[in-house]
């Protein structure tokens, strides 16, 4: 692998772990703070790509696209909170378990009704479909590298968020002790009302900003939904910092693995998690 | 978290029940039609499965999301083990399959049984996964389409091909492993695995080494499993990747749960009910411009968030629960 190639892949690599973690902290962040196991995630994913689809033939603009389909997918994810998941927190989570199991099956078919089953592609906008040369016959796409710039754009500002604001720290309190957070006043179901919506419009952005790459096709989201398995339990339930890392490390594996051990690609990313549950069996960042 | 207090020993009016729904399984296909027969065959070989699967979820308290990997890691070894032009003997094949499984569940399960709560959903989820792609992937396993197994087994004294020999061969594993499971679950071996679902820790401070135990309860589960897949290869007559799928896994934990966990009984309740209900949806009419029946996604999801939301211990949960509400309210405590 000379140096061109070796950058290529290591771009894709990150790329697609950065893609990773926009999921896996959604995913992380609802365990985490309410206590919720989500098989659905996936789906949000997939009806993102399927959203990005159809708003970007509607209105001819992916950019307007993106920015409709992330504040719809706001709206879903606050009405899906109010109507079904605010009543699972305290339950078991074999009940969560069925019941968004039960819900993959509602997307799926409400999809398959409003879109249809069939593959489809969606352009890249004219101003980022350009590529990079870096030699006579290897160039890289600058949308990849735009990819990778909105997920980092988000990552920040989830951070941000998190860290260093009120809501977050009424998040991190609530999260830490949900009872005595309330009784100081703070609005618990609201907080998380809020998280939820950033956790379904996070996985719906991924899958509209990653549509003209990977396309966009029925069943989408179960494959990603296990790559967010493995990143968040590498990583450690209820850590977004252990997400990135562990969803950067997933990307970097998987995408090198393709490269340099082409036969045993697909068993290496679980390798790697069967290995960090010998080490540690809470994941790499526990909290 | 989980349900801790499980109806284990059957009252006296279930176990009439079921003895009646055991000969009805009995004369059934003198009284049935061949197709609702095979169809009936096939509901036994699930309800196998699902009785394999309330041995981690209801008695163990293990909710396993990847048991359909046993399940379809036999059938593959049926149809890897089957020559393509003469059968091979049920005599050999079927323990290799399920030792296939059984060391698949093994191995696996040694990753693990060591994670609790959702970390072991997560994990079981994605090395069932891992294994749907090694041979989703593998155009030598089969690939997306699957292989075909030419033949039943040849079992010498009796004759597979036979559907009536079939069925009854089924129904005699039914309650085989019926049986087996209900001397287990009251067995020391079984309180242990009982007791670990109730409280690991307290049973870890009394000397058992808890790790083991469920690591072979993962392991019994899984080649429990590995016989209702190879049973199902056997009678479908070709294997794919969608058997070891995650939906494999969670039609199987519904059949647990609708029945109600932790006796078996319900298990096999249960997964009668589940696939005559998958069968109903599936032959929905069409209404005019709407084939209903194309949708059975929608209406088996609906159907599942309904009884999660509105009836969260199963059916036969539902019913005990609106006895409940008649009886006065120093009884209703024990919930």
């Amino acid at each position: 692998v000379d140096l061109a190639n070796f950058l290529i892949q290591l771009l894709n690599g990150v790329q697609y772990g950065l893609l990773l973690f926009m999921l896996a902290a959604g995913l992380t962040l609802i365990f985490g703070i309410m206590g919720v196991v989500n098989l659905a995630h996936g789906s949000f994913y997939m009806l993102g790509a399927y959203l990005a689809w159809s708003l970007a033939s509607l209105t001819g603009s992916f950019t307007l696209a993106i920015v409709v389909g992330a504040a719809l997918s706001v709206l879903f994810g606050l009405v899906l909170e109010r109507l079904l998941f605010r009543h699972f927190y305290k339950r078991d989570h074999l009940d969560q378990v069925l019941l968004t199991f039960g819900l993959i099956y509602i997307f799926e078919e409400g999809r398959s009704i409003v879109w249809g089953d069939d593959v489809h592609s969606v352009q890249i906008p004219d101003l980022l479909s350009a590529s990079i040369p870096l030699t006579d016959n290897l160039s890289y796409p600058v949308y990849r590298l735009f990819m990778s710039g909105v997920c980092v754009v988000l990552a920040i500002g989830l951070y941000l968020l998190i860290s260093k604001t009120r809501l977050g720290m009424k998040i991190r309190a609530g999260a830490f002790n949900r009872d005595m957070t309330e009784a100081l006043g703070v609005n618990i179901k609201l907080i998380h009302a809020i998280v939820f919506a950033i956790g379904v419009a996070l996985a719906t952005v991924a899958g509209m900003i990653a549509s003209p790459i990977s396309s966009v096709y029925p069943n989408m989201g179960s494959q990603v939904l296990i790559m967010c398995f493995v990143v968040v339990v590498i990583g450690g339930i209820g850590s977004v910092r252990g997400a990135l890392i562990s969803a950067l490390l997933v990307g970097l594996v998987d995408t090198f693995g393709k490269v340099l051990l082409p036969h045993i690609s697909g068993m290496l990313v679980y390798m790697l998690m069967a290995a960090v549950l010998l080490w540690k069996p809470e994941g790499l960042f526990r909290q | 978290m989980t349900a801790k207090a499980n109806l284990e020993t059957l009252p006296r009016t279930l176990q009439v029940a079921l003895a009646l729904g055991l000969l009805a399984l009995a004369v059934f296909p003198f009284v049935g039609t061949a197709f609702y027969a095979e169809m009936v065959a096939r509901m036994m070989i699930l309800a196998i499965f699902a009785m394999s699967l309330d041995l981690l979820l209801g008695v163990t308290g293990l909710v396993s999301l990847g048991h359909a990997a046993f399940f379809g890691l036999s059938g593959y070894a049926l149809a890897f083990l089957m020559p393509a032009a003469e059968p091979a003997s049920l005599w050999w094949t079927l323990p290799a399959a399920v030792a296939a499984s059984a060391l698949a569940a093994l191995v696996i399960g040694f990753f693990v049984v060591r994670t609790h709560g959702i970390y072991f959903i997560m994990v079981t989820m994605a090395f069932a996964q891992m294994v749907f792609y090694l041979f989703f992937d593998n155009k030598a396993l089969g690939g997306s389409d699957g292989i075909y197994v030419n033949f039943k087994p040849d079992a010498r004294l009796f004759d597979l091909e036979n559907k009536r020999v079939f069925y009854y061969f089924t129904l005699a594993l039914l309650v085989g492993v019926y049986a087996f499971l209900r001397r287990l679950l009251f067995s020391p071996f079984g309180r242990v695995l009982a007791g670990i679902r109730i409280n690991e820790h307290r049973m870890r401070a009394m000397g058992y080494g808890t790790f083991g135990y469920k690591l072979a309860a993962f392991t019994l589960a899984g080649a429990l499993a590995g016989l209702a897949g190879y049973l199902l290869a056997a009678q479908s007559g070709y294997v794919n990747p969608e058997l070891m799928g995650f939906h494999t896994s969670a039609h199987a934990i519904m059949m647990v749960i609708l029945g109600g966990m932790g006796n078996f009984a319900g298990a096999i309740v249960g997964a009668f009910a589940f696939e005559y209900l998958l069968e109903t949806f599936k032959d929905l009419p069409t209404l005019g411009a709407v084939q209903l029946g194309k949708h059975w996604q929608l209406w088996m999801g609906l159907f599942i968030v309904a009884v999660v939301v509105f009836a969260p211990r199963g059916l036969l949960g539902a019913i005990d629960r609106l006895l409940w509400r008649r009886l006065p309210h120093r009884e209703r405590d024990l919930d």
